[in-house]
């Protein structure tokens, strides 16, 4: 084991901060309201399938030039003003998306650039559905540890840039919006134990059809037989439900577990909207009172990805559906496969 | 010890009924999952990890698209079953 090198200083550490928490959580959901008819104009499908398949009546598409800045720009401003703070408040913001359309640079820098806040750390994360859960755990560590004040997580995505609008498998699952939430220092725990994880093996069952490599292999050489096409993401539905219902709804509970929360004492349950019959199962599965509320944003939102928690709760929070100060045990899951899950106190 | 036939294909027409509300006894051998008894992709992931449970079989993903009559996951379960 190493130790200090004699007749050095000990280095300097800022003071830890005992408890974190959200204090302001935004949302943004596009103008333009995308009807199941519309999606079913470009695959075999109907609105009563849709439906019964995902429970999504609706969703929302960004419009061409609205871009994931514009969208994460406003949920942060909802999402400061409701904390009370400004942007020479924040020190850091974590971004998960995983449709920035740049390889390089992040996202996040422009975001600081537009809501004014100067200099901050700024980077994204790429954890897919488990993006923002993610965000907030990471977040909530770097306030507890000192290393940031207050730290802006956002959830954003536009999902319509990189679905195909002609795969029967997900067309009608994806749509764009943005959530964001300020998390700062606490007098009282307000971001319980998170518990992550991440199963390789299924890495391809929501995926990027072709990677970047391929793509340039296909334009830059024709004899390879490649045919240059948008590399749109495609998703094993089937796979991914059983993984989502049966491997993460027991994460669920130990997430409670590990926060000292029993079931009954939820004000609110808040998946990933990824489809409401894999809420259903996952609600079935962990056995949770009826009189508990489970976000059903799907409906008419769709699936977001990093978006959708945020999204979600924000919505069970201006519809009465959830109290302030309330116990919320919310997960992300998706795309690596990655998990994401924690009980935070809502703002 | 192993199931028989008729033992399996009555503890798998419990696991449909609890998913899909269908009668056990509409759980034929020569039905389609799909066709006949109306269950949807969905719906068939939810019956085939109960009936992993219930007969200590391992059914891969891969595997469940063989699976579209009552027959085919009968004589899965029979051939694997611990």
């Amino acid at each position: 084991m190493s130790t200090p090198k004699a007749n050095q200083p000990a280095l300097t550490i800022p003071p830890a901060v005992q408890h974190a928490r959200i204090h302001g959580l935004g949302s943004y959901r596009p103008e333009r309201v995308v009807s199941n008819a519309e999606i079913c104009e470009n695959i075999d499908s109907s609105d009563e399938w849709i439906q019964q398949r995902t429970g999504i009546i609706e969703r929302r598409f960004a419009a061409p030039d609205e871009s994931i800045i514009d969208m994460s720009e406003a949920a942060s401003l909802q999402a400061m003003k409701q904390a009370g703070v400004t942007a020479d408040d924040i020190d850091f913001i974590l971004f998960a998306t995983i449709s920035h359309p740049y390889q390089t640079p992040a996202a996040a820098p422009l975001l600081a650039i537009r809501l004014g806040i100067t200099s901050p750390g700024a980077l994204d994360l790429s954890a897919a559905c488990a993006g923002y859960c993610y965000g907030i755990s990471m977040a909530n560590d770097m306030v507890r540890s000192g290393s940031a004040k207050y730290v802006l997580v956002v959830g954003v995505e536009k999902l319509s840039d990189y679905v195909d609008p002609h795969d029967r498998g997900s067309a009608f699952i994806f749509a764009d919006g943005a959530g964001a939430a300020v998390v700062g220092p606490s007098d009282f725990p307000g971001i319980g134990p998170t518990l992550y994880g991440s199963d390789g093996d299924k890495w391809d069952n929501i995926v990027q059809k072709d990677s970047w490599l391929n793509l340039r292999e296909a334009i830059e050489n024709p004899e390879s037989g490649l045919t240059p096409r948008w590399p749109y993401i495609e998703m094993k539905g089937q796979s991914v439900f059983r993984w989502a219902v049966f491997s993460i709804a027991p994460i669920a509970k130990k997430t409670l577990e590990a926060s000292g929360v029993t079931p009954d004492q939820l004000d609110a349950f808040v998946p990933h909207q990824a489809n409401m019959r894999i809420s259903d199962a996952m609600v079935k599965a962990m056995k949770l009172p009826e009189d508990v509320p489970v976000a059903r944003d799907i409906a008419t939102t769709g699936n977001t990805s990093a978006a959708s928690v945020p999204l979600a709760m924000h919505r069970m929070l201006q519809a009465g559906d959830a109290p302030s100060g309330g116990l919320a045990l919310q997960i992300g899951f998706g795309a690596g496969l990655a998990y994401a899950a924690q009980v935070v106190v809502m703002p | 010890m192993a199931l028989n036939e008729n033992e399996i294909l009555a503890g798998l027409a419990e696991i449909v009924n609890e998913e899909t509300g269908v009668e056990t006894d509409a759980v034929e051998m020569d039905k389609s999952f799909t066709e006949d008894l109306d269950i949807d992709s969905l719906s068939m992931m939810t019956i085939v990890v109960n009936a992993e449970d219930k007969f200590g079989v391992r059914i891969p993903d891969d595997e469940v698209k063989n699976l579209t009559h009552v027959r085919d996951a009968v004589n899965f379960i029979n051939s694997n079953q611990g």
